[in-house]
């Protein structure tokens, strides 16, 4: 069984709760006991419904004043899939949410009310999904109920839609009516549209492929941790590296090169706690033993000698600014890329990008709370790193706070700066 | 042709075996919380898998309400004797003895509660920086919003309000001294998929998990063992105790873990009684999360598991 993430957007009112709500209930993931305190809070609260979205606001504070605050994560599985969602809040630090969302899924829900169309929230969701490097998007034009089923009002937002997923870089744009409230088209075909021939929801989510989004091309493994030689135990010849292997296939073996050393090797064993294995993949962890006994250490990395990520100390990036000091030109951060850590100082702002619009900002001359904006920095010690766009893992770190020890920032590496 | 493809549950195991090599890797004194339950059975086994070839580098902790299932203790111990671990024991009975925690008056009165003052107290007295628990985000709804490293203040308590974003899979362990870290390895794992990786990976956990018959009555919609701690009341209506084939989904306090009537004697007559299961772990079984609907926020607040 195959796992899928994906992450939910939209605004407040959009009725996105509930339509996890309804996929949870629906594929009876919801226990009885949890319905039923559901219903009780709901009659409490004086809503004429049992309110699904009750299920998925879990703090005291989001049932208290109705709204969700934090990014939720929400499990089912069918038969077919076990997917993680990841429940994003529409409204307060709406960006740093999406972003948050974002960075583990390989889809992204967006809600739109069938009443209102794509508004700037929709399509500031949609274009964070983009950044994202996120390549499958579902718009779920929700609320059909209350424009009467209207096939004209549903085409009407698909080609709104459209015109503007044609701007990003959005390879597979899905778009599905439905009620949430009333269950048409979430989990089962909805009677009341019979013009629609598209896939549910839930189908759609079981069926979309994804596995071709993996990078199965550029071997890429960051040195996590390394098992050093015990001379007075049974291990007195061992020596391994732990790791995930970020992107590309490793076979026993395969020449590889050291980053930042140098060197090559060859790949003598792929190892495991369950025993050798005789290649390895996304995103699997494994203990790589080498022909030659190297100077390695955490950070490193390894890769092949014809097929190096960049190597440097000047990197320019998208970023997502997530703390109330805004971010300026001269600040210094801690900054965590793969198993590396380096410090870095924020040279240049090269623009803030208007999220509704994708007009770049030239003239900004900071980034505050929420902003995305590219930027230019450079490092106390190479960093080895893909463009974002052709590696998630490679391309992508986060800014910490040295003063806080906050997490800031969450970057997205486009290319070495000049 | 080979797809390259990673089943779920070979997905969530590399996940956590990445998130505890991280803190090997980046924290001093890392330790590992062990109540003999199956979340942390299996976290105990993908914490020796991310280790190996090394023995675990860090000690298991175990707070002993004194209330256990005593399976529970002789399973806590023979795992400890199979592999080779460092255990550290905290014990609420001694706290409550020495007058730094005071017991509810009424016999057999839950200790859970006061688990979190001892757990603290070993915590501070070992200064570990980072401690694994097996806690999950579909557990509980409070634990649906934490991170999989969540930060403890000097007094171990966790502020949901102030939690710092967890992007990737790129986790930040900075904290000031006197902070630490709960690391949730198993996260995004459900309750489905601790039994499905029970099952393949042959974990072994106390008998209690497994049918066997026992002496219980109805209290408050659920099962309880008639044992020292909980006993039915005399007079009191439907609280009559009856033998009856019976399994436990969580193990916790005797005083406040029930059990569900149950035929399944292997982790596979497990999962397909799990599968079709219509009220959650908790809900059936865990009298301390009935108070209120945010009962497990507020003592997760005060430094709870």
């Amino acid at each position: 069984m195959e796992l899928l993430r994906f992450a939910t957007a939209g605004s407040v009112d959009d009725g996105k709760s509930t339509l996890i709500g309804r996929l949870l209930y629906d594929s009876k993931q919801v226990f009885e006991d949890q319905l039923e305190a559901v219903e009780a809070s709901s009659l409490a609260r004086g809503d004429e419904y049992t309110n699904l979205a009750l299920l998925t606001d879990g703090l005291r504070a989001e049932r208290e004043q109705g709204i969700t605050i934090d990014v939720a994560y929400r499990y089912f599985s069918t038969p077919k899939r076990k997917f993680i969602i990841a429940d994003t809040p529409g409204h307060t630090q709406h960006t740093r949410n999406m972003v948050t969302g974002c960075s583990t899924a390989d889809l992204v829900v967006l809600l739109v009310d069938a009443r209102m169309g794509p508004t700037e929230q929709t399509r500031r969701h949609a274009t964070v999904a983009s950044l994202l490097g996120i390549r499958h998007v579902v718009v779920c034009v929700n609320k059909m109920d209350l424009v009467d089923w209207d096939r004209k009002t549903f085409e009407r937002i698909r080609s709104e839609f459209d015109d503007f997923a044609t701007r990003l870089q959005v390879t597979d744009l899905t778009c599905i009516p439905m009620s949430a409230l009333q269950g048409d088209n979430v989990v089962d075909r909805s009677t009341e549209m019979k013009w629609y021939d598209g896939p549910s929801l839930l189908h759609h989510l079981e069926e979309v492929h994804i596995s071709s989004d993996r990078n199965l091309i550029d071997f890429r493994f960051p040195i996590q941790r390394v098992i050093r030689p015990i001379s007075s135990s049974d291990l007195h010849d061992f020596r391994g590296y732990a790791g995930q292997v970020a992107s590309g296939v490793l076979k026993v073996g395969d020449d590889v090169v050291v980053l930042p050393s140098g060197f090559s090797s060859k790949v003598e064993a792929i190892e495991t706690y369950d025993g050798p294995l005789a290649e390895a993949y996304p995103p699997m962890s494994v203990v790589v033993r080498l022909a030659e006994e190297l100077d390695i250490s955490r950070g490193d990395m390894l890769c092949r000698a014809h097929n190096r990520p960049n190597e440097g100390q000047d990197i320019s990036a998208m970023v997502c600014w997530m703390a109330e000091t805004p971010l300026k030109p001269g600040t210094k951060l801690m900054l965590k890329h793969t198993t590396r850590w380096a410090r870095a100082l924020v040279k240049d702002l090269e623009y803030r990008l208007d999220v509704n619009t994708l007009h770049r900002d030239v003239q900004a001359t900071e980034l505050v709370l929420n902003d995305i904006g590219r930027i230019d920095l450079r490092t106390t010690v190479p960093l080895f790193y893909d463009e974002y766009r052709s590696n998630r893992v490679t391309g992508s770190f986060v800014l910490v706070d040295e003063g806080t020890n906050a997490t800031v920032g969450a970057g997205m590496i486009l290319r070495q700066s000049t | 042709m080979t797809t390259y493809r990673l089943s779920h549950l070979d997905a969530l195991e590399s996940e956590a075996i990445h998130i505890i090599r991280e803190v090997v890797a980046e924290f001093e004194k890392p330790a590992l919380l062990f109540s003999g339950g199956k979340d942390s059975a299996v976290l105990l086994h993908l914490a020796v898998k991310a280790c190996w070839p090394q023995k675990l580098p860090f000690p298991v902790v175990h707070v002993d309400t004194g209330h256990n299932f005593p399976e529970v203790i002789e399973y806590r111990d023979s795992q400890v004797e199979r592999l080779g671990l460092r255990l550290v024991v905290g014990s609420v009975q001694e706290d409550i003895d020495r007058g730094s925690i005071v017991e509810h008056p009424t016999p057999g009165a839950t200790r859970n509660r006061l688990q979190t003052f001892t757990l603290l107290r070993v915590l501070e007295e070992g200064g570990y920086d980072a401690v694994f628990g097996g806690g999950r985000r579909d557990e509980e709804k409070a634990r649906a919003k934490e991170r999989v490293f969540s930060l403890r203040d000097e007094f171990g308590q966790w502020n949901p309000r102030a939690q710092r974003p967890e992007l990737w899979n790129l986790f930040n362990t900075r904290h000031r001294p006197g902070e630490h870290f709960r690391v949730f390895p198993l996260s995004n794992w459900t309750e489905l998929d601790i039994w499905q990786y029970v099952e393949s990976e042959s974990i072994p956990l106390p008998q209690i998990y497994f049918a066997h018959r026992r002496q219980v009555f109805r209290r408050g919609g659920m099962l309880l063992a008639v044992g020292p701690y909980t006993q039915p009341r005399v007079g009191v209506a439907g609280e009559t105790p009856f033998e009856v084939s019976v399994r436990y989904r969580t193990v916790g306090d005797m005083t406040c873990t029930a059990a569900v009537e149950s035929s399944a004697v292997t982790p596979a007559e497990v999962i397909s009684e799990t599968a079709i299961s219509r009220v959650s772990e908790r809900g059936e079984t865990r009298a301390d999360d009935r108070f209120s609907e945010a009962a497990m926020e507020d003592r997760k607040r005060e430094g709870y598991f």
